[in-house]
């Protein structure tokens, strides 16, 4: 039973959550449930990142009395890898970043044409 | 019908390729390449207790400079989209009163709420946190702040003031970090300390304090618009 | 061992709990409740970080992803709500 460890099922759940995603941003014709679709997809991306740092059994990467303890003051053999955190909490920020930009531009679409739905929206079409 | 068909076969061929990543993947048992290095000589070069904070703002601190730009750039689009015409920002909002028990609340929490997310980000080299958390939590107390009077009128000058000002500030010490040590954002231009203790690793909680204040403006100001925008019909 | 197979079980409930609550992010017709729906799958990701000892990530989750995007939705269902009627 080698597939039931904590990386592998939160692999499994950030390429699921991957999925729904795309499905949603592919499929929806309202405007807002485009945009919740993408808040879907980039947690999934996220929840994948940091379990591809993973290592089993160890603890947290901050340097602390628990740490000493655990490995005879070598820090080497008792954190998790700290590279992917680093990266997904910038990518957190950027992602509500753009949720709010997405957000103002369907205001304004909403104010021009009243009504939400995509097709509506064929002024660039020829 | 056929957009049906193309999406289930965007979707296989995206399962397919997800599969195959999932059945090779071996948990990993050690650390290795340059988590290895960071692991071993982060306490003794950086000085700073929480490693991701290390990386964050001195080894990888050029993304941080990036990422504060992106921040900067979507709060002025959103500035500039929500803009109200003049004779509009007169008007009050016609809404329903607020409960007292909201306002009460409200008068306990957010001085307490402002004080834990400047104890966040000066903290962030010791315990879990740092400046992007600490800015999130102010700005959660101004979201607050605006819940529990809807017709309140936020001083636009603070907000730039302090957004600008810390922006200007952070590239202000990474430049001496250039000038008067290693690198850019090179944090042994002050003393490195005793590990452990508030005032350690150099510059970092400096940094990480400019960058708290940034944030929590930029999002203070965004949901400020979002708030002066239900005026208009 | 007793705390490995522990979190292995609870990473398994938060799964699919999570999976099942995105789905109804889509799939329902309501606005207010596909919001909801996303801020919950927000929360329990933040949860699972914690489990994978990424205590950093965990709290920027919960403050950002699942306080304040919610909280700006919301102004936008408002604003669009007044002006239908």
């Amino acid at each position: 039973m080698e597939y039931f460890d904590l990386g592998h099922i939160s692999l499994a759940i950030g390429f699921i959550l991957i999925l729904v995603g795309f499905w949603g941003l592919l499929t929806q014709k309202n405007i807002i449930k485009i945009i919740v679709a993408f808040t879907i997809l980039d947690t999934g991306i996220n929840v994948l990142i940091v379990s591809l740092g993973y290592v089993v059994g160890k603890t947290a990467p901050i340097i602390d009395s628990s740490v000493d303890q655990l490995a005879n003051h070598n820090v080497v053999n008792s954190i998790v890898d700290p590279v992917p955190q680093a990266l997904v909490l910038t990518a957190i920020v950027i992602g509500f970043g753009v949720t709010a930009l997405m957000l103002a531009f369907a205001m304004k679409l909403f104010g021009a044409k009243k009504t939400l739905e995509i097709n509506k929206f064929n002024d660039l079409k020829w | 019908m056929l957009r049906n068909i193309l999406i289930a076969i965007v979707l296989a061929f995206f399962a397919y390729m997800f599969y195959n990543v999932y059945s090779t993947y071996d948990t990993k048992t050690e650390l290795t390449g340059i988590a290895q290095h960071f692991a071993q000589e982060g306490a003794t070069e950086v000085g700073a207790a929480n490693l991701v904070t290390a990386i964050v703002v001195t080894y990888r601190g050029f993304d941080t400079l990036g990422e504060v730009t992106i921040l900067f750039l979507t709060a002025s689009i959103i500035a500039f989209f929500l803009k109200l015409k003049d004779e509009e920002q007169e008007t009050e909002i016609v809404h329903r009163d607020t409960t007292e028990l909201l306002v009460t609340a409200a008068q306990v929490l957010i001085p307490m709420m402002f004080m834990f997310g400047i104890y966040v980000f000066i903290n962030g080299h010791l315990t879990p946190g740092g400046g992007f958390q600490g800015g999130a939590i102010i700005a959660t107390g101004v979201a607050l702040m605006i819940m529990a009077n809807p017709n309140i009128q936020i001083n636009q000058h603070v907000i730039h003031w302090v957004e600008s000002i810390s922006g200007v500030s952070f590239v202000v010490v990474g430049i001496l970090g250039l000038v008067l040590a290693g690198g850019f954002l090179d944090n042994k231009i002050f003393g490195l300390g005793e590990f452990g203790t508030l005032f350690s690793a150099g510059a970092i909680p400096i940094i990480y304090s400019f960058v708290g204040l940034k944030v929590g403006a930029e999002i203070s100001n965004i949901l400020n618009k979002y708030q002066k925008s239900q005026k208009e019909l | 061992m007793n705390r490995e197979i522990v979190f292995i079980g609870l990473a398994i409930i938060l799964g699919i709990v999570s999976i099942a609550l995105s789905l109804i992010a889509i799939h329902n017709k309501k606005l207010s409740v596909a919001v909801l729906a996303a801020g919950v799958v927000s929360l329990f990701a933040s949860v699972l970080y914690l489990l994978m000892a990424a205590p950093d990530v965990a709290m920027t989750e919960a403050a950002i992803g699942s306080g304040l995007s919610t909280l700006i939705f919301f102004y936008v269902l408002n604003k669009i709500k007044k002006s239908d009627a």
